[in-house]
Order: structure tokens, then C-alpha cells, then sequence
């Protein structure tokens, strides 16, 4: 037999296996997406894969131009990704991210973290500074209808929800707290300094509005508007910050790992915090719509909700608010045991 | 198929996967669609959302806008705009209507589908790219990256590629003729010419069964070179 002989019987034996390739396909394509409880199916696509892997293999040497071949390519594909598919199951995934994940990311960004609330604090005394010192500054820093309000004697949240309603004003609110906070995270992709640009800007304006509102004797209203969403508010603000170090800090010193695999895993991983801090702030858009510019809710009230709100972050952040499933299990097994 | 553009993913049966990586055109087609989708969207609900708030046929915000104006009118267009991208991606893991339509698939640069933190990280990295205006940022990204991938892209650890989901098998050579001369790629020509017979005009039949004819393999098999002749003088199967 020649040599073009053989090589031609070879490819025809391959393509009569055409029949095959469509069961599987036809197999994967039912199969991805979605869940079955059928171990028949999920080892016929198994097979499926070997078979496939087997049958591209030679369609690579034999027909390399070929239909088949892209046929075969796609199906390989496919059957590759089904398989590669990683389990989801909601539940479990919100318990693990909440009681295991946020937890391990807080510990690893605590560097970061104090670095960029010592970054805050460092421009809310130097915005301070600046406007106390030189009040003329406060128009760097606040639009020409605020300062007018204020030069009249009065804070621009005074009567805020005869404007607006609670639900609006929540909604604006958090939509801009939530949007500043993602941005403080993805501009640590400009090596860190997009972040820096963001914590340091805020910063400096809270710094500069309290000393301008501190001139006209409002300083203390102001204390009081802010207090009660606040000390959350600002605290995810340096928790994105942080997360955008960490981004930034990946690409500047990516250690053994390329730069490119260094960012995607401090993306990765700083990014479940901000899903956290994103939650947090729907939380503080609502305290900030509906309690903050009510007239009618005490200081000791505000204060109350903002610390205890503030305790409550922490706790979300350290995995403690979980920590009950944990014991919960341990229990049990304890009682089995003693059962037994 | 250009095997340089291809992403090469290492399997355990020891045949690597090759998933061809959409290029920058490819990408912009399936956001331009998808665009038109969410804005089409968000438009229909503003319009039908602002007619019934207004109670007649005003569109226009009113001078005091009142919490159901923003609650039914704004919010949900705003939320149809700018939270498509995410909701789809997370539950299809990594399509959309527009990469659907245009063939491309989100994948994890190990061939499989990437997970939930990789699709919401991805998204919100579209910040960066769509800066300073309609994703010029993630528009040259894709153009000068290796794996034609924007930022948000690299941070996820994902790409896009093509599914080929439309690719379909010939009709291959039954048993008798098999044993006979014809041989694969001719049988393979020839499948796919049956396949497009009916789209072909009588001109490019005959032309193409013609060059056919004139092919050794085909030349010697007596059943089909009658076959041929008889269609490229008829010009029809």
C-alpha cells in the first residue's frame, strides 16, 4: 500500500467518525449551562472529551484545513469549557465570601489600609489648614452656591428634604458614594496614583469644608449632619483606597509573578472588599437620605447609629457576623459526639 | 484557521484546546449591539414610564419632580444602562445578547467559563476603559495587547473568543465510495459545495462543478465525474 494510500484511508476512517462527534456535541451543547444530577451524563461527557481530544489530535496532522477539523476544534472547545465549568451554588458562595474571603483580604490589606486612612487624615488636616489659614481657598474645593449658603449663615442640608425626598436623595447618594468608591479602586491601575489622586482629593475637601463652615459657627451642624452616616462613608472610602493600593502596589513591585498575573490577582482579590464596601454604602445612602437631614432625630440618636453602624462594618469585615455558623457546627458535632 | 491569534489551554488529556481570540473588531461589533440593545431599552422604559407618570403626551421631567418620577421614571433606565453589562455576564457566566449575535464567548484564560468575581471585576473596570470617551481606553487596549484584551480584562484574568458554534460537519463519503478514490478533502469540496448549492447562481455551478472535473481524484471516479457533468451541464443538482 502507498504511502498516500494509507494516509488517505486513515482520513476517511476519521471522518466516518463524523456520526459520533455530533452525539457528543449535540451532548455538550444540552449539558452547558446547565445542572444535572445524572452521572450517566456527566461520564458520557467525560468520554465525550477524551474521544474528541483523541479525534482533534489527528485532525490537526491529517486535515488541517478542514472543516472537520474546525469542527472538531469547536466541539473540543466546548466540551473543555463545560467540564472547566467551577460549581455555583449562591448560598454557599455569599456564606464563603462574607465568613472566609473578606476576612483574608482585610488581613492582607491592613498595610494598605493604614497607609491610606493615615493618606486621609493627613489631607483632611492639610484641606483644613488651608481654608482656615487662607479662607479664600474654599473656592478650589466647594461650588459658588455652597459658599454663598453658607456665607448666609445657613448649611446647604438645611431643609434638604423639603427639595428632595428621602428615597431620591438616597438613591443620588449612594449611586455617587458607590461610583467614587469603585473609581478610588480601578484608578489603582494608574500604578496607585489615580487612588492616591481620589483619597487625597476628598480629603482635602472634607478637611476644607469643615474649617469654612467652622468660620461661619456651622461647623457643628455640619458634625451633627454627618456623623450618623459618616463614619462608615469614610471609612469605605479609605477601605477602596485600599483595595486600590493594593492594585497599584501589584504593578509597581509584582514580586515573582509577572505584572500582568501580579494585577489580576490583586484585582481579584482587593475586589471582593469592595463588594463589601459597596453594600455597606447602600447602607449609608439610606441612613444619609432619611436620617441625616431630619431635623427631628436627636445628636445622641445620630451618633448612636453611626458608631453602631460603624461596629457593624467592622464586624462584616472581620467575618464575625458568621461566626455563629461556625460555632453553630461545632455544637453539633460536639452533641453527636457525646451521643455517641 | 490562523493558528497565531488562537489561546492555547493546556488539557489533561495531553491535546491542548485552541479557542481563536476575538480581535478589536469582533469586540466593538458585540458592544455596539449590545448598546443599541440597552439604549433601546432604556429609552421604551423612560417614554412608557414618563407617558403614564405625566398622564398625557409629555415626556419631560415635571418642575418639581416627585419621588415616583424618580423611583419608576429614572432609576430603571439607569439601572437597564449602566447594569447590563454585569447582570448578563453573571448569568449567562460571560455573554451577552450582542456577544451572542456576534459569536464570542467571555472565557478564563483556562478555556473554561469565568466565575462570579471574575465577570463583576471585569465590569467594573469599565470605568478605566471607557475613559476619556466611549471606551477609547479599552479600544487601544485591545489593539496592543497580546490577547486583544481591555483593562478590565487583565484584571479579571479573562478574554473573549470566538464559539464557533455555527461551524457544521460535511456530508462525508459513505462506505462504497470510500473504498474507491475519492478522497477525504475532495469529499470534503464536494460536501460543502451540496451544502451551498441552492445559494449558488446556474454560472458559478457550472464553473465550479467544472473545476471539480478537472481534479485527479474526482477525474477517476466514474459515478461521480457522470454526476459532475450531468450538473454542469444542467446547472442544477
Amino acid at each position: 500500500m502507498s504511502e498516500s494510500t494509507r494516509e488517505n484511508a486513515l482520513r476517511l476512517t476519521l471522518l466516518r467518525r463524523s456520526e459520533l462527534w455530533k452525539d457528543a456535541t449535540a451532548r455538550i451543547r444540552r449539558l452547558s449551562g446547565k445542572r444535572t444530577q445524572d452521572a450517566t451524563d456527566a461520564a458520557a461527557m467525560a468520554d465525550d472529551y477524551r474521544m474528541l481530544a483523541h479525534d482533534v489530535a489527528k485532525a490537526r496532522r491529517m486535515l488541517p484545513d478542514s472543516r472537520a477539523r474546525e469542527y472538531l476544534e469547536a466541539a473540543y472547545a466546548q466540551a473543555h469549557a463545560s467540564l472547566h465549568r467551577p460549581a455555583w451554588h449562591a448560598g454557599h458562595a455569599v456564606l464563603n465570601l462574607f465568613r472566609d474571603d473578606i476576612p483574608a483580604v482585610m488581613r492582607w490589606l491592613r498595610p494598605h489600609v493604614f497607609w491610606a486612612t493615615a493618606l486621609f487624615i493627613l489631607t483632611v488636616v492639610a484641606g483644613y489648614w488651608m481654608v482656615h489659614t487662607y479662607p479664600d481657598l474654599i473656592a478650589l474645593f466647594a461650588s459658588p452656591e455652597l459658599i454663598a449658603t453658607v456665607e448666609r449663615g445657613q448649611l446647604w442640608t438645611e431643609g434638604l428634604l423639603n427639595v428632595v425626598p428621602s428615597s431620591v436623595l438616597s438613591l443620588q447618594i449612594l449611586t455617587n458614594n458607590i461610583v467614587v468608591s469603585l473609581f478610588a479602586y480601578c484608578a489603582g491601575f494608574l500604578f496607585g496614583l489615580g487612588t492616591v489622586y481620589v483619597l487625597g482629593l476628598n480629603g482635602l475637601m472634607l478637611g476644607a469644608v469643615f474649617a469654612f463652615t467652622g468660620q461661619y459657627g456651622l461647623d457643628d451642624d455640619l458634625f451633627r449632619f454627618v456623623v450618623a452616616h459618616g463614619c462608615v462613608e469614610i471609612s469605605v472610602m479609605c477601605l477602596s483606597g485600599a483595595a486600590g493600593a493594593a492594585v497599584g502596589e501589584a504593578l509597581i513591585r509584582p514580586g515573582t509573578a509577572t505584572r500582568a498575573e501580579s494585577f489580576q490577582r490583586a484585582a481579584l482579590q482587593s475586589g471582593k472588599l469592595i463588594l463589601a464596601c459597596v453594600l455597606l454604602l447602600v447602607g449609608s445612602g439610606l441612613i444619609e437620605g432619611y436620617i441625616s437631614p431630619n431635623p427631628a432625630v436627636s445628636l445622641r440618636v445620630r451618633i448612636a447609629i453611626g458608631v453602631s453602624y460603624w461596629l457593624f462594618m467592622i464586624a462584616l469585615l472581620n467575618g464575625w457576623l458568621f461566626r455563629f455558623h461556625r460555632l453553630k457546627s461545632v455544637a453539633t458535632r460536639l452533641k453527636s459526639a457525646v451521643t455517641a | 484557521m490562523d493558528r497565531t491569534s488562537d489561546l492555547v489551554v493546556d488539557s489533561v488529556t495531553g491535546v491542548d484546546v485552541a479557542l481563536p481570540v476575538a480581535g478589536p473588531g469582533a469586540r466593538s461589533f458585540a458592544f455596539v449591539i449590545d448598546w443599541v440593545i440597552r439604549t433601546i431599552l432604556s429609552v421604551a422604559w423612560y417614554v412608557v414610564a414618563a407617558l403614564l407618570h405625566n398622564g398625557g403626551w409629555s415626556v419631560v421631567a415635571p418642575l418639581t419632580p416627585d419621588a415616583p418620577w424618580f423611583v419608576f421614571v429614572v432609576a430603571p433606565p439607569a439601572a437597564i444602562y449602566f447594569l447590563y453589562h454585569p447582570v448578563w455576564e453573571v448569568a449567562t457566566r460571560g455573554l451577552t445578547p450582542g456577544k451572542r449575535m456576534a459569536g464570542l464567548q467571555t472565557v478564563s484564560r483556562n478555556g473554561g467559563a469565568p466565575g462570579v468575581g471574575s465577570l463583576l471585576t471585569r465590569n467594573v473596570f469599565r470605568l478605566v476603559d471607557s475613559f476619556p470617551i466611549a471606551y477609547a481606553l479599552g479600544l487601544i487596549t485591545t489593539m496592543v495587547t497580546r490577547n486583544h484584551v481591555r483593562i478590565g480584562d487583565l484584571a479579571a484574568g479573562t478574554l473573549l473568543v470566538y464559539t464557533r458554534n455555527d461551524t457544521t460537519l460535511t456530508r462525508y463519503p459513505d462506505e462504497r465510495r470510500a473504498d474507491n478514490q475519492l478522497d477525504a478533502k475532495t469529499a470534503e469540496v464536494l460536501g460543502e459545495l451540496l451544502q451551498r448549492w441552492a445559494t449558488l447562481d446556474s454560472a458559478a455551478r457550472r464553473r465550479i462543478a467544472q473545476t471539480i472535473l478537472t481534479d485527479a481524484a474526482a477525474g477517476t471516479d466514474e459515478d461521480l465525474r457522470m454526476q459532475l457533468e450531468s450538473l454542469a451541464d444542467r446547472g442544477v443538482p
